[in-house]
C-alpha cells in the first residue's frame, strides 16, 4: 500500500491527519483567515450594493447581525432554518468525497418525506417513540435508496451522476404530486392536495426551552458522524482514497462499488432524514410545500463547507443566518425581497473564489525544513 | 461622578418616558403585517394583495409592514413571529393558501391576542378563535370576462392555462366557460394544466401551443399571468387577465380581466379592529366572503378591442351580479363527458357548499381534470 501515501496528499485540505497543532499554526491560521477575509470582502461588496439600492450599509449590517445572531430569540430563527439545510448538504458532501457530484438532494428529501408519511400517517396507533423511530428509519431508507440508485447507475452503467441525480429531483416531485393527488390524497384537503396527516401525538417536538425542532439535533449529530467517519476511520480513509485516485484505489484492491453505494446511501439517508423532520416536525403531512428548495441550498452549503462534516455544520448555520435576516432587510431597511439572495450569492461566490488563494500567501507557508 | 451618574439616569428616564409615550400613541394605531409567497410586483396573486396593503397604508391610523417571497415552511412562522415581536403587529394577513395549516394555526395558539386573517376561506368551528378567513367569488368576474372573450374571439376558441385541477381553479374555468357560452353557444375553452402555481417556462409553452391550435383569446389561473399575457400580446392575439390588472403588459390585446379588490376587504378589517372589534369577542365574523356585489373582486376596464355589443352584454351580466339575482350554476349543467352534474331546476348559489368541492369541467371545456 505504498501508493496510499501520495493519495492522502491529494485529499482536500483539512482532510489529512494533522501533526501536533503547535507546529502547524500558520496553516491553521490560513484556514481561518481566508474564509474570514472572504466574508469581509463579501460584506463590503454587499454594502456597496445596498448603498446603490439606497440603504445605509451599516444599518443593513446591523440588521443582519440583529436578525441572525443578535439574541437568543434571533439565533433560534437561524437554527430553525439551518436544520434541514445541514442534512441536505451531507447528501452532496458525502458522495463528493468519493468524487461523485450528486445534486439530487431535493429529490431525496421529498422521497424521505414520502417514506415518513407512509409510516407515520398509516401506522397511527404506534407509541410516540416507536412511531418517531419508524418514521426516521423510513425517511432515511427512502432517501438513501433514492441516491443509492444514482450511485448504482454511475458505477454499473456509467450514467453521469450530475445529470441523473438532477433529473431524479423532478421524478421525485412528480411522484409526490401523483401520490398526494391520487393514492395518498386526503379528501378533506380540497384546494391544497395533501396526504393524510401524521397524528399530532406522533409529531416531532421542539428542543426544550426553544422553538427549534429536534431536526437540528439530527443535523448536528449527522454532521459530527460524517466528520468522524470520513476523517477519522479507516472506512473514511478508503472513501477519500477512492475520491483521490480511483485507479489507485482499484489497484489497491478496495471494493470501490460497495463503498461508493454505501456512501451514496448515507448521503441520501441524511437528506431523507431532513424530509422526515419536515413532515414530522413542520408540515404534518406531505404536499407541494415539502419541495421548498432546501435540497438546492444544501448543494451550495456542501461546496462552501468543502465537503467536510464540520464545515457543512458551520456553513449551514451561516446560511440559516443569512436567510433569517431576509425579513428584517425588508421590514427595517425597506430593501426588496431579492436582496437576501444577492447577499447569499455574494457570500458564496467570494468564499468559493477564496479557495483558490490557499497556498498563495507566503506568510501562511510553514517554515519547517521537513517535506512540503 | 455622582452627578454624571444622576444626569445619565435622568437622561435614561427621559428616554424611557418618551419611549413609553410613543408606545402609547402607537397603540392607537392598528399595526398590521402582510406576508406574500412571491414578489410584490408579480402582476398577479401577490401584487393583488400588496395593492390591498398599499390601500390600508394610506390610512394614517394604520402602520403596515410587508414581507415578500416567504415560502410555506418554518420561514413563514418566523416571519409572523418577527412581525408580532418586533413590529408589534396585532393583525396579520399571511396571504398564501399554504400558510394556513399548519403554520398560522400553530402561531395562533402561541399568540392568542393577535388576530390572523387568512385568504382562502378555510376557517371552521374548532379552530383557534383568533383566526379568521376571507375569500372572494372571483368566478363572477371570470363569468363576465368569459362573455367579453367569446364575443371578441373570431375563431370562437378560447384558451385557459391553469395551475392545478383543484376546486377553486375548476370553478374559475367553468364560470368563464359558462359566461362565454351564454353569449356564443358554440365557443370552446381549451384548458392546459401546468401542474404548479409558478412555472413561467411551461406557461409560455402552453400559451404558444394554444395559439398554434387557433386559440385567439387566452386567460389563466396561475400565480403570475405575466408570461401568458405578454406571450399573447407578442403573438398578436387577445387575452383576459387574472388576479390584478395586466393591461400595461398588453395594451392592445388586453380585453378585460378578473381582479381582486383586497384594499376594500383590508380597509374593512382595519376599520373593525380600529373600532375595537375582534374575532375573539365575536364582533368580527370568522368567515367573510363576497363577490362583485360585495366589492371583493372587480372586472378590469375594457380594452380597445372590445365591441359595444360585448360591453353591453358584459355590463348586463355585471348588473345582475350587482343586483344579486345572478346564478351561474343554474341546472341543467352537463360536464364535458356528458354526465349531468347539476340537474335541471336546481340552481347552486355562490354560497353553496357543493361548489367548493367542484371536481368536473363543464360542457364546452376541452381537457380533463386528470384524476
Amino acid at each position: 500500500m505504498t501508493s496510499t501515501a501520495t493519495i492522502t496528499l491529494t485529499a482536500p485540505p483539512g482532510a489529512a491527519p494533522e501533526p501536533p497543532a503547535g507546529r502547524r499554526w500558520r496553516t491553521s491560521l490560513e484556514s481561518v483567515a481566508i474564509p474570514a477575509g472572504a466574508m469581509l470582502v463579501a460584506l463590503l461588496l454587499f454594502g456597496i450594493f445596498c448603498g446603490l439600492a439606497g440603504a445605509s450599509p451599516f444599518s443593513v449590517y446591523y440588521s443582519i447581525y440583529r436578525a441572525a445572531f443578535g439574541s437568543w430569540y434571533a439565533f433560534q430563527n437561524t437554527l430553525i432554518r439551518a436544520a434541514p439545510i445541514m442534512l441536505c448538504a451531507l447528501c452532496t458532501a458525502l458522495p463528493m468525497r468519493l468524487g461523485l457530484v450528486v445534486i439530487g438532494n431535493e429529490g431525496a428529501l421529498v422521497m424521505g418525506g414520502l417514506g415518513t408519511v407512509l409510516v407515520g400517517a398509516y401506522w397511527v396507533s404506534a407509541p410516540h417513540y416507536v412511531a418517531l423511530t419508524a418514521m426516521a428509519l423510513a425517511g432515511m431508507l427512502a432517501g438513501g435508496l433514492w441516491i443509492l440508485a444514482v450511485g448504482a447507475m454511475k458505477i454499473y452503467r456509467g450514467v453521469n451522476e450530475v445529470i441523473s441525480s438532477l433529473l431524479m429531483n423532478y421524478i421525485a416531485i412528480a411522484i409526490l404530486n401523483h401520490l398526494v393527488n391520487g393514492p395518498m390524497h386526503d379528501p378533506s384537503s380540497l384546494n391544497k392536495p395533501s396526504s393524510f396527516p401524521v397524528p399530532d401525538a406522533n409529531a416531532l417536538g421542539n428542543i426544550p426551552g426553544s422553538r427549534v425542532h429536534f431536526g437540528l439535533i439530527y443535523g448536528i449529530v449527522a454532521c459530527l458522524i460524517t466528520w468522524v467517519l470520513i476523517e477519522h476511520t479507516s472506512f473514511g480513509f478508503k472513501v477519500r482514497m477512492i475520491g483521490g485516485n480511483l485507479r489507485a484505489a482499484r489497484i489497491a484492491g478496495l471494493p470501490v462499488g460497495k463503498i461508493s453505494l454505501l456512501v451514496c446511501f448515507l448521503g441520501g439517508a441524511a437528506a431523507g432524514l431532513a424530509g422526515m423532520a419536515e413532515i414530522a416536525a413542520v408540515q404534518g403531512c406531505a404536499n407541494e410545500s415539502l419541495a421548498a428548495g432546501y435540497g438546492y441550498a444544501g448543494i451550495l452549503v456542501a461546496f462552501v463547507g468543502r465537503q467536510h462534516g464540520l464545515g457543512v455544520l458551520l456553513v449551514a448555520i451561516l446560511l440559516g443566518g443569512i436567510l433569517a435576516s431576509g425579513g428584517m432587510l425588508q421590514r427595517q431597511n425597506h430593501l426588496s425581497d431579492a436582496t437576501v439572495l444577492v447577499f447569499q450569492g455574494l457570500v458564496f461566490l467570494v468564499i468559493l473564489y477564496s479557495e483558490s488563494l490557499y497556498g498563495r500567501f507566503k506568510f501562511f507557508q510553514e517554515r519547517t525544513h521537513g517535506h512540503q | 461622578m455622582k452627578i454624571t451618574k444622576l444626569i445619565h439616569s435622568a437622561a435614561l428616564l427621559a428616554v424611557f418616558i418618551a419611549g413609553a409615550a410613543g408606545a402609547a400613541r402607537a397603540a392607537d394605531k392598528v399595526s398590521m403585517g402582510f406576508i406574500y409567497v412571491g414578489p410584490k410586483d408579480d402582476y398577479g396573486y401577490n401584487q393583488a394583495h400588496s395593492e390591498g396593503c398599499a390601500g390600508v397604508q394610506k390610512l394614517d391610523w394604520v402602520t403596515a409592514v410587508e414581507e415578500a417571497s416567504v415560502p410555506e415552511t418554518t420561514a413563514v412562522e418566523e416571519a409572523m413571529r418577527d412581525m408580532i415581536e418586533q413590529n408589534k403587529a396585532t393583525v396579520l394577513f399571511p396571504t398564501s393558501f399554504g400558510y394556513f395549516n399548519p403554520h398560522i394555526l400553530k402561531l395562533a395558539k402561541d399568540y392568542p391576542k393577535v388576530q390572523f386573517f387568512h385568504c382562502g376561506g378555510m376557517w371552521h368551528d374548532g379552530l383557534p378563535d383568533n383566526v379568521g378567513s376571507y375569500f372572494g367569488y372571483i368566478d363572477e368576474a371570470e363569468y363576465v370576462a368569459g362573455i367579453v372573450a367569446a364575443e371578441s374571439s373570431k375563431s370562437k376558441k378560447l384558451g385557459f392555462i391553469a395551475a392545478k385541477p383543484i376546486p377553486q381553479v375548476l370553478r374559475n374555468i367553468n364560470s368563464y366557460t359558462l359566461g362565454a357560452r351564454s353569449v356564443v353557444p358554440a365557443a370552446t375553452v381549451q384548458v392546459i394544466f401546468t401542474g404548479d402555481w409558478s412555472l413561467p417556462v411551461k406557461e409560455a409553452e402552453a400559451a404558444n401551443s394554444l395559439i398554434d391550435q387557433g386559440v385567439d383569446v387566452l386567460t389563466c389561473h396561475v400565480d403570475s399571468p405575466k408570461v401568458i399575457v405578454t406571450t399573447a400580446e407578442k403573438r398578436g392575439i387577445m387575452c383576459t387577465g387574472y388576479h390584478a390588472n395586466q393591461s400595461v403588459l398588453a395594451p392592445k390585446g388586453y380585453l378585460t380581466g378578473a381582479e381582486w379588490n383586497w384594499s376594500k376587504v383590508y380597509a374593512d378589517y382595519a376599520d373593525w379592529v380600529h373600532s375595537g372589534k375582534s374575532l375573539m369577542a365575536g364582533t368580527i365574523p370568522h368567515l367573510i366572503r363576497g363577490g362583485l356585489k360585495e366589492g371583493f373582486c372587480k372586472v378590469s376596464p375594457y380594452g380597445p378591442l372590445v365591441s359595444d355589443q360585448a360591453k353591453a352584454d358584459a355590463d348586463a351580466a355585471k348588473a345582475k351580479f350587482m343586483a344579486g339575482t345572478m346564478v351561474i350554476y343554474q341546472g341543467p349543467i352537463k360536464d364535458n363527458t356528458g354526465k349531468v352534474v347539476i340537474p335541471g331546476g336546481t340552481g347552486l348559489k355562490q354560497t353553496d357548499i357543493d361548489l367548493e368541492k367542484m371536481n368536473y369541467l363543464v360542457e364546452g371545456v376541452l381537457g380533463s381534470t386528470g384524476s
